[in-house]
């Protein structure tokens, strides 16, 4: 997992607004049913997990299957009550964790 | 048909082709499907056009003389020949050419003279492509025809076939909007492309809303346009529907290039749709079909009408209409000086290259059909003795002219057919399953029951190969006794064929541009004679 | 027309995968009702390695009223597994979308868990085709 993940919000909402948030990450998606040159099995890497919270609560998360195409695109809402921090994470199959934050304030 | 050209002109003139009793305060002029084609050019509209479903028996799948019975066409008249194909060679003699942009423009002239800041105009798409001039010049001679024609908006679906960034560069060129609310981007799914436009016409507000080719990166290549998805997007259309009303229109139309029973469905689902200009599968209809409360018209396809849709809209709804599907008979007809002097122009470079006759037809040669045309029928003979092939598959495209018996074949006839930015004629070996699996697929294409799963073409045209299908079966269980035609034998699942064949999807493809290939076959042949196609046992109908 | 795509993943996967099965764990044996979720797929996918897939479930998603869980399957993948998507009430509205591989022509299948264990479930078939051809 090289790139940073993309991800668009707004950068400010009204509060108790609903929001709509994008995000990408660049990941093979490798589904552990395709072979290699030599009819080798090439075994399974993915990314497994996501999660997003806001200010330490959860707001959503998924589980990820093979079945899901490379480079993952999740999109999803969340009401914002308060200013915060987003946090994103991408769990790898491998154990290794991609994370990224992104910060919203409230419309006065 | 035992009349004279002459007497037959007598009652036919520009005058009575241009009639009509207005009503109210919009008319809808439409154009759709010409495929490049700016002259006048013979035509002949498919006599098999199969329904499935609820679409059994429904307009546009009424052909022949069901058809002239359906619309109380006589038979022999020009109405007759323009729509249907029966008698469509000794009509062809009676009426001569039909089209032409320069009489198109004589005709949307005449329309915006007698009815003034009430017209609007629309092209349905599929302008672009279809002739070695598009081709070569990547649609800039359509573009710059239709420009003098000053369009409201269009939509498109062979268009992107030029690839992403030639519709781009041609889209901001055109000093009109290029609609189209079903595509979007596909990294953040977000709209591509300008869903809607507002014109005001005769005090009303009329929110056209532009649907392009839903299935266009399944039919055609997606590497061309990697960046753009499609797709029917039902409730996106009921969403602009509902933002035109709320925007103040008075008068909601889809320009839509999804066919005509993608259409029909879409009528039946999406509330508060008053018109649908229909496109893409070519249909020609001379009345509206009414779905609910939405008006269908069915503007044909390669020029050869203009369709006005008279409309008196008031208070946001319409309290009548009338509707006319103009023939362009091009002998009637006075061309547009200025019309005709761009045709010439853009033409110019390509003219000569174009007339070369490669050589000659004894039988009528057209394409339209749902199994077969005369004209796929001599490119799968081109493919298979060119290519040394077993079996040929051409794809089933419903644009393309015809060519009357007697007459030289051009090299712009064997481009009208196959003028494509996808051209390769591939040589490959494929089993028997899997030949099978393929024809299986573009059948359900063609025949699944729910129009929201078809593409809108015809039939895989195939050469060296005979076959039966149910259209009434269920995807998989449609063809069979599929048998090679040389020596009658069954084809074997197991076995590897060598097949011919023309404009893969695939990026990549190796081979040469089948206008090639064609016109070699027909410079050693010199005399082609094409008889009635039997390979194709059509049942469930 | 073209006569040499080559469909994504193994399609040779037959429908009765653990698509029944996985419903079964999610649900626990019990009956999930049709409505309330709206699935938005495309009839025909333009590439089976990349189906967009949206999801709206009915629900005021307040603390006391809200969608927790969606399982999604796909019948006619090698295995039917796709995502698990786990809202709550913060998430304000019960919307998401992903983008999924279909081996094949199959039905995507989605079963919403909502926050009374009451269960509801929807489907839609998704066509994987050879492509070509066009009017
Ligand atoms: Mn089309
Ligand atoms: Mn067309």
């Amino acid at each position: 997992m090289a790139d940073k993940p993309r991800i668009k919000l707004p950068k400010e909402a009204k509060k108790g607004e609903i929001i709509q948030i994008k995000t990408l990450v660049s990941h093979l998606m490798e589904s552990g049913q395709r072979k290699d040159a030599q009819g080798k099995p090439i075994p399974r890497k993915i990314i497994n997990k996501f999660t997003c919270e806001f200010n330490g609560k959860p707001v959503f998360s998924c589980v990820l299957e093979p079945a899901i195409s490379a480079n993952p695109y999740i999109q999803f809402d969340a009401r914002v009550d308060e200013e915060g921090t987003f946090k994103f994470a991408w769990t790898d199959d491998d154990g290794s964790v991609l994370t990224a934050e992104e910060k919203i304030a409230l419309k006065a | 048909a035992g009349t004279t050209r002459a007497f037959a002109q007598q009652k036919l003139t520009e005058k009575e082709l241009l009639a009509f009793d207005p009503v109210g305060n919009v008319t809808l002029v439409h154009v759709t499907d010409i495929h490049g084609q700016l002259m006048p050019l013979y035509f002949r509209e498919p006599s098999t056009n199969l329904g499935v479903g609820d679409a059994k028996g429904q307009p546009p799948h009424v052909t022949g003389k069901d058809f002239l019975t359906r619309f109380g066409v006589a038979p022999g008249s020009s109405s007759a020949y323009a729509l249907t194909s029966e008698d469509f060679e000794a009509l062809a003699k009676t009426y001569g050419r039909i089209g032409g942009l320069d009489r198109a423009a004589t005709i949307i002239k005449a329309i915006r003279a007698e009815r003034g800041d009430k017209v609007v105009l629309l092209d349905g798409g599929d302008t672009w492509q279809g002739s070695w001039s598009s081709l070569k010049t990547r649609g800039q001679d359509m573009i710059d025809c239709m420009a003098l024609l000053k369009p409201d908006a269009m939509t498109g679906h062979w268009e992107f076939t030029y690839g992403t960034e030639r519709v781009k560069q041609a889209v901001d060129g055109l000093g009109f909007p290029f609609l189209g609310l079903n595509i979007r981007d596909t990294e953040w799914n977000e709209p591509a492309f300008e869903a809607s436009t507002m014109i005001e016409r005769g005090g009303v507000k009329i929110a056209v809303l532009g649907q392009a080719f839903p299935y266009t990166p399944v039919a055609n290549p997606r590497w061309m346009i990697p960046n753009w998805s499609f797709g029917v997007r039902e409730e996106d259309v009921q969403t602009q529907v509902d933002k035109a009303r709320k925007d103040g229109a008075g008068l909601v139309v889809l320009l839509s290039h999804n066919g005509f029973d993608v259409d029909r469905k879409l009528a039946s689902r999406v509330k508060g749709l008053d018109v649908i200009l229909t496109g893409h599968t070519h249909d020609a209809l001379p009345e509206a079909v009414k779905v609910g409360k939405t008006l269908l018209i069915a503007s044909g396809s390669s020029g050869k009408f203009v369709s006005r849709l008279d409309l008196d809209v008031k208070d946001g709804e319409v309290k009548g209409y009338r509707y006319k599907l103009i023939p362009l008979f091009s002998d009637v007809i006075t061309p547009d000086p200025a019309m005709a002097a761009k045709i010439a122009e853009v033409r110019k470079p390509f003219a000569a290259y174009l007339a070369r006759p490669l050589g000659r037809t004894e039988t009528l040669l057209y394409r339209r059909g749902n199994f077969n045309g005369t004209f796929d029928d001599l490119i799968c003979q081109a493919l298979l003795q060119e290519r040394d092939a077993e079996i040929a598959l051409s794809p089933g495209f419903r644009w393309g002219t015809s060519v009357m018996p007697g007459q030289d074949i051009t090299f712009e006839d064997v481009t009208n057919a196959t003028a494509i930015t996808y051209p390769a004629v591939y040589r490959t070996g494929m089993t028997g399953t899997r030949l099978k699996e393929i024809i299986e697929d573009v059948a359900d294409n063609l025949f699944n029951v729910d129009p929201y799963y078809q593409q809108g073409g015809d039939m895989v045209r195939i050469g060296g190969m005979s076959y039966a299908i149910d259209v009434n079966k269920p995807q998989g269980q449609r063809i069979s006794d599929m048998r090679l035609i040389k020596t009658g034998a069954a084809i074997d699942p197991s076995r590897e064929y060598q097949v011919a064949g023309w404009a893969s999807v695939n990026e990549g493809t190796q081979g040469p541009p089948i206008w090639e290939v064609v016109s070699s076959y027909l410079q050693r042949q010199k005399t082609v004679r094409l008889e009635p196609n039997r390979a194709v046992k059509v049942s469930g109908v | 027309f073209v006569a040499l795509t080559v469909l994504p993943m193994a399609a040779n996967a037959e429908p009765g995968n653990d698509a029944a099965e996985m419903i079964k764990k999610f649900t626990g044996g019990k009956e999930a009702t049709k409505g309330k979720i709206t699935l938005d797929l495309p009839e025909i996918a333009e590439n089976g390695n990349t189906v967009p897939l949206a999801l709206t479930v009915e629900s005021p998603m307040t603390a006391e009223n809200y969608v927790k869980e969606v399982l999604f399957v796909a019948d006619g993948n090698p295995n039917a597994g796709v995502a698990t998507l786990m809202f709550t009430p913060m998430s304000g509205k019960a919307e998401a979308s992903i983008r999924i591989r279909l081996a094949q022509t199959q039905n995507v299948i989605a079963v919403a868990k909502m926050s009374d264990g009451s269960l509801f479930t929807e489907r839609k078939t998704v066509k994987v085709t050879i492509g070509g051809c066009g009017g």
